[in-house]
Order: structure tokens, then C-alpha cells, then sequence
């Protein structure tokens, strides 16, 4: 059919199944995220691809994909660190937090550092309220939750997965 | 004794397996209710009980089932999992350690209305916990609960999860279904109600997990049961997340018309430092900034008890505790930028309104506002209310009006003389 259902055709026929043929349209947002899952962001060319599988245009595509934060149409680190700053983190220091994780990494919110690995962002509300403060991880198709962090407890999770893709490069 | 209701894994470890479920007498509501009970005396029986919508409206979930009409086929059943309201973290853990109880409500709504198809929507976050459901829903495939001919009988269902993106508008039910439909997350025209028009154009039905999570005993103990916790307009219990200014934030479950006093002080161990207490948010960035004075912490947390004492909903129960400490200027513009952040575009008094709230209040906290930029804020808000298309846009007014009105100083000190 084309160049994304050729390449996840399985795994696409699977998220139509979930629907019923009157709802094809639905499975737009699990194709986006099947569509970013390999660079973190939307490649242009994925557009066409999922408009010819679920039937709408390439422009009603790209509408929901502007809608959604989650969705992200420029290539950013291969991980984004996501640290909530919204009232209950905030009341926990979240926004103190955010500059020290910045300064650590030698950047300014919404930056990447320099090796391409990490860009950081203030996000809105995570549902953590209680572990403040808390960061999501995105990155390689997935999203993880860290809670209870401090600047310390971060840093370590950033050189564990520095260690990581180091490792998986001498592989 | 067990002490849970619905945060049940804080009692029995491992009820997050299907075997441990099932032997804490997990699915037997769903199997008595398919095996010997006709779909509407389900709804009855959820009726009788006098539960109330947990997500935040306390609307009577007995009463929204019986409004799906039966000339209409098929109907649906949407599962409202996109908590994303500042504040509000009680789904996630309902849905991370008691998942069965919450999927057997979803199953047990589903064979009510007589729906074989159900969807659980949940914020995009909650990636990690939408693959972990999927994997629950396959156990409860393997073991006959769902899929086609129920336990042997005629009845068949299907439910699948669905990611969100990441918009704080598709948790109100209408905007959820746009999204639902792979549309932007913009809520609709009402009427019609989901109940007669909702997914695909077909009734559809729409519940927050934790009402779903109650539904279970319900069945299986019986509504008068159900009806001997908390008060008689809000019967059951509650999970309150605190958050905030207090010694130990959580999840709290508690039958409704605990006291915020009891809450704050005896279950989240009083406030931060020992400083005194100054306010509370009653549900979430959405609600007013109340002052705990003696009479606000007396208050039995309950829907009818906190509109007709403190004049703020119930909502969520997502309590955020406020100490000495905290500038209301400065909590205002959090929360206002958070609404212009999430505003969905559709209607003007919202998109423009918030637009303008986070300016005036990002030059009060730049300190490059004069004492008129005060009331025009506060303007601003009361010309939103009661002309925006949903909820959100009356949402991002509350703590402006409310802060202004009870703590002016707090802003007068952002002002230039």
C-alpha cells in the first residue's frame, strides 16, 4: 500500500482491528505514534501514508498532529526529559529543580545537549502530584515515569542511559 | 479487617494478577450479573446505591445508564482514563495496582447498557499503563471473561485501550469522543448527549475509572450496603489526592463527609514545616482558592456539603494545600497559563480570555503591572463566565476571581505605585 504499512504492516493491521469500520479514523493517533516511534518526531512523508490508510486527507492528519503535544513534528534529543512544573509540583519545588537538571546538562529549557541525547522541556500536569518532583522519559517509542527526584537521583539516570547507548555504539 | 474498597492492593498484595483477584472474590459481580441478573436490574442495583460520577460532575451513574436509549444499536462504553487535571493522580494508581476491579465495573457497565464494544481512553502519558491493561484484558480473555459467549452465555465484549496525546480538554466527554474518533479534541454541541449521540453517532456511555471501580461491590454487596458509607446525597467512599503544602501528599480513601481537617491534618500529617495552613484548592487548578479558616476544615467532603458551606465543588477531590508561604499572585498565573496552555481553540471567550489572563498575570509577576491591571484580570474572568462552549473555560476563571477577591494584597505587592 504504501511505505509505513509496508514497513509495520502487522502491527497496523492490529490497531485497525480495534475499531469498527465506521471508525476507521480512529486509528490516526496510534499510526502518529507508530510514525514517530523510530526518530521521536513525525516524519512529512508519514502524513500522506496515514491519511491513504485510514481514508481522510493528508490535511486532516496534519491537524491532529498539530493539536496533540505529544506528537512532535522537529527532531529534538533522542530522549526527552519532561519535568512537570504545573501548581502541585511546583508547590514542591519542581521549578528549582528544572534550573538545576538545565544547569547540570549545560542547557536551557527546551535545548539539547550537545551530544543529541537529552532535550528538556517544562511539560504540564503528569498525575504525580504526590512525588514531586517527577520528570517522564520519552524516548525510543516509549514514555516512563521517574518520581521522587532530586537533581542528584536525575543526573544518575541520565549517565546510566548515557552508559547505555555508549555501549550499544561499541556493539 | 480489610480496610479498602477500592484501593484494595494496599490490603491484599498482588491483587494485580488475575489468580489473586479471582481468589479475593474478584469477577464474581461480573459472573453473577451475565449468569443471573437481567442488564437493567444491574443498572438498578447502581441506581439504588446512590453513586455519584467520580470524575468530577458527582452526577448519579445508575441515572446516566438508564438515559442510553434502546432503539439505537449498538451503544459503546468509553472508560474516561485521561486524568489530567492538576492535582488529581487517584485513576492512575486505581488503574497501576487494583486494574481487575476497575476492567470488571468497565464489564459490568458494558453488559448493562448491552454494549460489545468498550474503550478505555487514557492520557498519552500513561503509555506504560495502557500496555500493561492490554496485557490484563488478554488474561481476562484466556480465562473466558471477555470475547464472545461470556461464561457460556450469549453475551459477548470487546475492549481495547486508546492513547490520548497529550490535551487536557479530551478528559471532558464530548472532546474525549472527538478524540476517540481521530479528531482534534474539541468538544461538541450539546444536545445531543453522548447518552443518545456519542461515539461513531451511536449512545454511548462514558465513566471515570474510579466510579467504574465501585461498581464491582456494589454488585456484590448490594446497594443498601453500599449506601451505609458516607452520607445520604453522597453515599460510598472517595479517593482524595492531596497535594501540596503537606507533610505526606497521596491518595486517600475515605467515606465522603470526612472533614478536610481529618484529611490534612490526621491522614496527610498537617502542613509542610509546620506552617500554618492558608488555603485549599477543592478540586484541583479548576476550583476556587478557598481560606482555611475554622469553618473551611470543618467541612464534611462531601458533593452536597462543600457547594452549600464553601461554595466549591466536590470535583475530583483533588485537594492542593496552600501554606503561608504561598503568593496567590503567583499560584494564579500557574494556573492560568496552565488553561491558556490547554485551551482547545474552539470558542473565543476561552481561547482569547486565557490568552489575556496569562498576560496580565506574567507582568504582575515581572512587576510591570500598575493596581488597574488587578481588576482588569478579575474582568476578564467574570466576562468568561457562563459564555464558554465547555467546562474548562468557566475552570480557568475560579482562581482568579476567588484569589483576587480573598488575597488583593498578595497581588498588590506585584504592582508598581
Amino acid at each position: 500500500m504504501n511505505k509505513l504499512y509496508n514497513k509495520y504492516e502487522k502491527e497496523i493491521q492490529e490497531i485497525l482491528d480495534r475499531y469498527p469500520e465506521v471508525g476507521k479514523r480512529s486509528a490516526v493517533m496510534p499510526l502518529l505514534f507508530l510514525a514517530q516511534r523510530e526518530t521521536g518526531y513525525v516524519p512529512p512523508e508519514a502524513l500522506a501514508d496515514i491519511a491513504e490508510i485510514v481514508g481522510i486527507s493528508t490535511t486532516d492528519v496534519a491537524a491532529v498532529l498539530g493539536f496533540y503535544t505529544l506528537f512532535h513534528t522537529e527532531p529534538a534529543g533522542r530522549y526527552r526529559i519532561l519535568i512537570c512544573t504545573d501548581l502541585p509540583c511546583a508547590l514542591r519545588g519542581s521549578e528549582g529543580y528544572l534550573k538545576q537538571v538545565c544547569e547540570k546538562l549545560g542547557i536551557q529549557e527546551g535545548e539539547t545537549t550537545a551530544d543529541g541525547l537529552f532535550t528538556v522541556e517544562a511539560v504540564k500536569c503528569l498525575a504525580a502530584c504526590h512525588r514531586a518532583p517527577m520528570f517522564q522519559l520519552q524516548g525510543d517509542g516509549e514514555i516512563q515515569y521517574y518520581e521522587d527526584q532530586n537533581v542528584e537521583i536525575t543526573m544518575q539516570i541520565v549517565e546510566e542511559i548515557r552508559r547505555k547507548v555508549a555501549a550499544e555504539k561499541e556493539a | 479487617m480489610e480496610k479498602y474498597i477500592l484501593l484494595r492492593h494496599r490490603d491484599t498484595p498482588g491483587i494485580d494478577e488475575l489468580s489473586v483477584y479471582q481468589a479475593n472474590d474478584g469477577l464474581q459481580a461480573f459472573e453473577k450479573a451475565v449468569k443471573t441478573m437481567q442488564p437493567a436490574d444491574v443498572t438498578l442495583e447502581v441506581k439504588n446505591s446512590g453513586l455519584r460520577g467520580r470524575g468530577g460532575a458527582g452526577f448519579p451513574t445508575g441515572i446516566k445508564w438508564g438515559f442510553l436509549p434502546n432503539d439505537s444499536w449498538p451503544h459503546y462504553v468509553v472508560a474516561n482514563a485521561d486524568e489530567s487535571e492538576p492535582g488529581t493522580f487517584k485513576d492512575r494508581e486505581i488503574m497501576e495496582s487494583n486494574p481487575f476491579q476497575f476492567l470488571e465495573g468497565l464489564m459490568l457497565a458494558c453488559y448493562a447498557v448491552q454494549a460489545n464494544q468498550a474503550f478505555i481512553y487514557l492520557r498519552g502519558e500513561f503509555w506504560q499503563l495502557a500496555a500493561y491493561l492490554d496485557q490484563k484484558i488478554k488474561d481476562l480473555e484466556k480465562a473466558g471473561y471477555l470475547g464472545h459467549n461470556i461464561l457460556g452465555t450469549d453475551y459477548s465484549l470487546k475492549i481495547n485501550t486508546h492513547l490520548g496525546a497529550g490535551a487536557y480538554i479530551c478528559g471532558e466527554e464530548t472532546a474525549l469522543l472527538e478524540s476517540l474518533e481521530g479528531k482534534l479534541g474539541q468538544p461538541r454541541l450539546r444536545p445531543p448527549f453522548p447518552a443518545a449521540v456519542g461515539l461513531y453517532a451511536k449512545p454511548t456511555l462514558i465513566n471515570n475509572v474510579e466510579t467504574l471501580a465501585n461498581v464491582p461491590v456494589i454488585i456484590q454487596k448490594g446497594a443498601d450496603w453500599y449506601r451505609s458509607i458516607g452520607t445520604a446525597q453522597s453515599p460510598g467512599v472517595k479517593i482524595f489526592s492531596l497535594s501540596g503544602c503537606v507533610n505526606k501528599p497521596g491518595n486517600y480513601e475515605l467515606p465522603l463527609g470526612v472533614t478536610y481537617r481529618e484529611l490534612i491534618y490526621e491522614h496527610g500529617g498537617g502542613i509542610l514545616n509546620d506552617n500554618k495552613i492558608k488555603a485549599v484548592m477543592s478540586a484541583g487548578a479548576s476550583s476556587d482558592v478557598v481560606i482555611a479558616d475554622d469553618f473551611c476544615l470543618e467541612t464534611p467532603l462531601a458533593y452536597e456539603t462543600c457547594l452549600e458551606r464553601i461554595k466549591a465543588p466536590l470535583g475530583s477531590a483533588s485537594v492542593i494545600v496552600l501554606d503561608e508561604t504561598v503568593d496567590m499572585a503567583w499560584l494564579v498565573s500557574k494556573t492560568v497559563n496552565f488553561f491558556k496552555h490547554e485551551s482547545c481553540g474552539k470558542c473565543t471567550p476561552c481561547r482569547e480570555g486565557t490568552f489575556w489572563m496569562n498576560n496580565l498575570t506574567k507582568h504582575m509577576m515581572d512587576n510591570e503591572s500598575n493596581s488597574a491591571d488587578i481588576d482588569l484580570l478579575r474582568d476578564v474572568a467574570l466576562q468568561m463566565q457562563g459564555k464558554c462552549l465547555c467546562a474548562l473555560g468557566e475552570f480557568s476563571t475560579m482562581a482568579v476571581v476567588s484569589a483576587v477577591d480573598r488575597f488583593r494584597a498578595d497581588f498588590e505587592t506585584h504592582v508598581r505605585s
